[in-house]
């Protein structure tokens, strides 16, 4: 099962992020919020998303949803450092709707490149018509 | 006894401490008011974890690369802790730099930023302080200037580009959704990183 990791700024967003996915996708246990800092302040940690990478991968891949600028410039320093071969990639989505589409579809059994597309799918859906 | 390097890292450390709130200021008029209190909070955990004694030049800018790309949270984790890693690099196995080292230093530490951050000259940011110090400091050693001169040449072009960024408007990270009314303010990137340059410069003086 392709893996899915949060980036956030802020871990509550992460977190509650991560919340509202795991409705849709109670059974995947390879969703993994990566939000904040250490000490819980604002901001991204490429450390604390590599190691996220590293734990949600069961050997499909990882997709990554980030929010704000330094949260991809974070998380492709993240994939650079990852010691092991993973296939990740960054889903160039708005987080939250991006999140929940890659983890329905990832509990559906679907391959990287279908999670990423449907993450994708989710930056041009309207949600008024 | 610290190492030449340690002493030059700390220098730089303390004066970004020193600066936390103007930092933070700049940041506050354009952006996220978080880069002097992100920075600092770097560099705190910086000079407390690296080892004093140690010359060699590649492993402390690589260590200091790892613990802000860890420690600061914002852009300038990445940004920085990616310059000091590339410089690291350039030093790995190093116990001492020559004037032509500083040019090939500015090379990787541009080209990694650039790539990191995805921006060119121009968009309100530190590599409006950084390349032309780059340009200034090469242009000056290949002319045959003395090190100390080249070092001012750099650093005078450093506090130039800080007011070149006053000019424009930002199109890169949080201070790009202010657009115009980015204009009138300093990046607080470029602050920081020509405060960098004069802390290299002022050690590198005083050796």
């Amino acid at each position: 099962m392709v893996g899915i990791v949060i980036v956030s700024h802020s871990w509550k967003v992460a977190e509650g992020i991560y919340d509202l996915a795991m409705q849709m996708a109670s059974e995947n246990e390879h969703i993994i919020a990566a939000g904040g800092m250490e000490d819980g302040s604002i901001g991204t940690d490429a450390m604390k998303i590599q190691e996220a990478i590293e734990n949600a991968d069961t050997g499909d891949g990882v997709a990554v949803l980030a929010d704000l600028g330094s949260g991809i410039m974070s998380a492709e320093m993240a994939i650079e450092m990852l010691e092991s071969d993973i296939d990740v990639r960054i889903a160039d989505a708005p987080i939250l709707e991006g999140a929940i589409s890659a983890a329905v579809t990832s509990t559906s059994g679907a391959s990287l490149d279908e999670v990423i597309e449907a993450a994708e799918e989710a930056r041009t859906a309207s949600k008024l018509s | 006894m610290a190492s030449k390097i340690y002493e030059c890292i700390e220098k730089i450390g303390n004066r970004i401490i020193e600066e936390k709130e103007f930092l933070t200021e700049l940041d506050r008029e354009i952006g996220d008011a978080d880069h002097g209190i992100n920075m600092a909070r770097g560099f705190s955990e910086v000079l407390a974890i690296l080892p004093k004694d140690s010359d060699n030049i590649g492993e402390l800018l690589k260590k200091t690369g790892m613990t802000l790309l860890s420690k600061v949270g914002g852009a300038s984790g990445p940004l920085y802790g990616t310059a000091y890693m590339q410089a690291g690099k350039v030093c790995a196995g190093k116990t001492s730099l020559t004037p032509e080292d500083g040019k090939a230093i500015f090379e990787a530490v541009i080209a990694g930023i650039q790539k990191r951050g995805k921006a060119v000259k121009g968009e309100k940011t530190m590599l409006d302080a950084i390349i032309p110090a780059s340009e200034a400091y090469s242009a000056a050693i290949d002319g045959g200037a003395s090190l100390p001169d080249a070092l001012d040449a750099m650093c005078k072009a450093a506090e130039e580009g800080v007011e070149f960024t006053k000019t424009i408007i930002a199109t890169k990270g949080r201070a790009s959704y202010l657009g115009e009314r980015s204009i009138g303010h300093q990046d607080p990137g470029a602050t920081s990183a020509t405060y960098t340059l004069e802390c290299i410069r002022d050690f590198v003086k005083g050796m």
